[in-house]
Formats: C-alpha cells, structure tokens, sequence
C-alpha cells in the first residue's frame, strides 16, 4: 500500500528509511530525536527528500521529478499538541478539512465521529477552552473527518498524563477497529504501541528497521 | 461650534487618511508577510526602504514624490500627458504622501503577528486539504487580526498628522490638500487664527486618543476570540 525509499539531510542529521507499510496499525517506535517526527513530515509532504520515493497505492508522491504538496496527499495528520486552530470553535476545527472534500469523498460524517470519540457536548467551545485530553480527541476527530488514505499521529498522547493517556487509548483502539483506517503510530512509549499497533517498527538515530 | 473651514479640513483629513489607510493595508500585508516569512538577500534593502520615512525628515520623501509624480516630474509628466491624471496638489497626492509616511507603521505591528503565528497551525491546514491561499485566508490571516487592527489604527492615526510630506508634495490648498495639521499650521499664522488653531488642536487630540482606544478594544475581543485569554477554566 505505501511503500517509501528515503534519504533526507538536514544539517548533521540524516534519516534513511526503506519500508513497505500494509494496512491495520504500524507502530514506530524510537527515543526522541531519532527522526520519527521527520519521518511523518516527510510522508506528509511538510518537508521535501533530498532523494527517494513515496508511492501509495500505485501512485508516486515523491521521487523522479515528482512531488504532491501536502495538500493533494489526502494523508491526515495528527500533532503532538494538537494543533487545533485558536480562532475557530471545536465545530469548525472538525470540520475544516471534511468541508475541503466532495461528498463523494467523504467517508465519515460529523455525528458519528462526535459519538465515537464522546466530544459531542464539546463543539461550541473554543480550543483554549478545552483540556489537553478533549484537544487531542478533538484533533483525531478532525484528522478522521478529513476521510485519510493514510493517518499518521506523531506521538498523539505525549502531551497527555498517564490518567488521560490510558482514557484516549479506548478511543484510539476504536477508532482503528471501526474505521479500519490504516495508521502509523509514532511514539517513544512502547506501551502504547503494543495496545494499538499490528506490526511495530523501530526508528534509531535516523534508521528505520523492523 | 467649527466653521466651515475647519470643517472642511476635517472631512478632508478624514478622506485622506481613509483613503491612505486602504492603500496601505493590501500593500503592507503583502510587505509584511513577505519580510516575516522570506529570506532573501533582498530583505535587508526592502527593510530599509520600508522603514525609511520613519527617520527622514518628512519633507524629504514629500519633495521626492514632488520630483517623480510633480507634473514636470519624471512620471508626474508621463501621467498627464498620457492620461491627463495630476497627482501633485490634489487631495489624491496628499493621499500619496500620508500613504509613504505611514506605511511603515502599517508593516511592523503585521509583521510581528505573523512572525508569531505557529507555523505547525498552517502546516496542519495544509494536511487537511487546504491550498496555500486557502491556508493563508483561513488561517494566518484571522491569526494575524491583532496585528492587522493595530497596523489599520497606527496606519490611520499616523495619515491623519501627516504634515511635512504633504506640504512639499501638494501644499496647503483649502479644499484640496489642507488638511488639519497643515489648517493648524495655517491658523497659527494668521492675526486671530488662535482660537481656531486650538479648536483643531483639542479636535486631533481627540481623534488620536478615540482611535487608540478603539483599537485598545478591538484588540481585546480579537485576543480573546483567538484564545489568547481564555474565560474558561478547563
């Protein structure tokens, strides 16, 4: 389904990765620094290979002459922190990338998702107004309701306790079970990734290895 | 309690900062988000040249215009007779001149918030399916609404005292070119003018404090809308 040939330099860091990614959960596992973060951007198109290849489903997203900005990816992307938008309400963050799809593409609707990840009650209120647990169910939620090929979450409990980790756990472990989205789940917590992941990588000093 | 031609001068101030003040907005955000987010070996240049009617003596870009847009000027000429349009001594080159000299006040406040945005924000709108353009009217422009109402007031505030340029570039026609600051001045020459200078004094005085306090307020609410002050305690 995805299969990537990387080699990115930035500075005196250099990331190499080689892997075919199938469906279900890829955990990729590694200790900060290691370039997992780097890794996502790079799939996400947030930042350019020096050389090597993306290609997903057949079509190439990088690599001979070829680039498709992150835009045109049609990849969701959840943040550490969330990264929800300060200026709009919890509504208009879910719905900021399902509102950019034709009705056809969209795959997801908005009650559900409010049910699946219980933040119906939350969606007047602004993104200052929310605790650290409800931002990042918030943010899964407009990540799941742009419809993704491909979900990528950067270490998505990081930010969290281990109080709320262990309560969005379920809702992670939902969310793969009913949408049977694929995933790769990126984080430094090992824990984490043998609750959700099906296969778990291993990301050291810019290598990726299984 | 004004007399005509003071209110004249008023109307007159108020159309041409108005008027400097949108010329100004497009341009500066332009400007701005351009110095905030490019580098290039050009910035330094564009910097200075922006900043520059700040510390000059407002009568040097005044008579600068005069020598490019003045109707013997190198395009002043060109213009007329082309096209028959006469920019020096018409409310349109007070606009001008108001326009330079507040340009700069226009670009630093919107500069500064656009620096500040978190660029992981426009990052995470481009993984949701937005275009760059999309990215910068959804995102980085509301975020950047602090910055732009205090540029909108600054810009505005610093048109309505414009004098030096204005006087070197299209001079003190009533009417047309004089506006408050250049009746003040006017008045302040006359035998008698007194009373009328300091009406228009106290009248300026008024204006420029009404205005930072608007924009005071504005501020406020846009902050808050922007989740800077939470109310909620969550």
């Amino acid at each position: 389904m995805l299969s990537i040939d990387l080699d990115f330099r930035r500075g005196a860091f250099r990331l190499q990765a080689q892997a075919d990614f199938g469906t279900g959960v890829t955990g990729i596992c590694g200790p900060s620094g290691s370039g997992k973060s780097t890794l996502l951007a790079l799939l996400a198109g947030l930042l350019k290979p020096q050389a090597g290849s993306i290609q997903f489903d057949g079509e190439t997203l990088c690599g001979a002459g070829c680039f498709v900005p992150p835009w045109q990816r049609h990849f969701g992307l959840v943040f550490q922190d969330g990264q929800l938008f300060p200026h709009l309400s919890v509504r208009d963050n879910l719905l900021y990338g399902y509102r950019r799809l034709e009705p056809a593409q969209r795959r997801f609707e908005l009650q559900p998702v409010l049910d699946l990840l219980e933040i119906g009650p939350l969606v007047t209120r602004r993104a200052a107004q929310l605790s650290g647990g409800e931002r990042q169910r918030v943010a899964l939620g407009r990540a799941l309701l742009y419809s993704p090929r491909l979900l990528l979450l950067d270490e998505p409990l990081s930010s969290l306790d281990e109080r709320l980790k262990l309560q969005i756990l379920p809702f992670l472990r939902r969310m793969k079970e009913e949408t049977r989205l694929p995933m790769l789940y990126v984080t430094h917590a090992t824990a984490e990734v043998d609750y959700l992941a099906d296969r778990v990588m291993r990301m050291d000093a810019g290598r990726l290895q299984e | 309690m004004f007399s005509p031609d003071e209110l004249t001068a008023l109307w007159l101030s108020a159309k041409v900062a108005f008027w400097a003040t949108l010329l100004c907005l497009p341009l500066g955000v332009a400007t701005s988000w351009w110095l905030a987010r490019r580098d290039s070996r050009a910035k330094l240049a564009v910097e200075v040249l922006v900043q520059l009617p700040m510390v000059l003596p407002p009568v040097v870009p005044g008579y600068l215009l005069l020598l490019l847009l003045g109707n013997q000027g190198l395009i002043g000429r060109w213009l007329n007779e082309s096209f028959g349009i006469s920019i020096a001594f018409t409310w349109k080159g007070a606009v001008l001149a108001s326009a330079v000299m507040a340009f700069p006040l226009m670009v630093q406040p919107l500069r500064l918030a656009f620096a500040m945005i978190d660029r992981r924000l426009e990052q995470a709108a481009s993984t949701l399916g937005a275009k760059p353009w999309q990215v910068f009217l959804s995102v980085t422009l509301p975020l950047a609404l602090p910055g732009i109402v205090a540029g909108l007031v600054l810009c505005f505030s610093r048109s309505l005292g414009e004098f030096g340029a204005t006087m070197a570039f299209v001079g003190s026609i009533p009417g047309e070119t004089r506006t408050i600051p250049l009746a003040i001045y006017g008045y302040t020459h006359v035998p008698g003018g007194e009373a009328a200078a300091e009406r228009l004094a106290i009248l300026s005085i008024v204006l420029a404090t009404a205005a930072l306090v608007a924009a005071h307020l504005i501020n406020r609410r846009a902050e808050r809308l922007l989740g800077y002050k939470p109310h909620a305690e969550h």
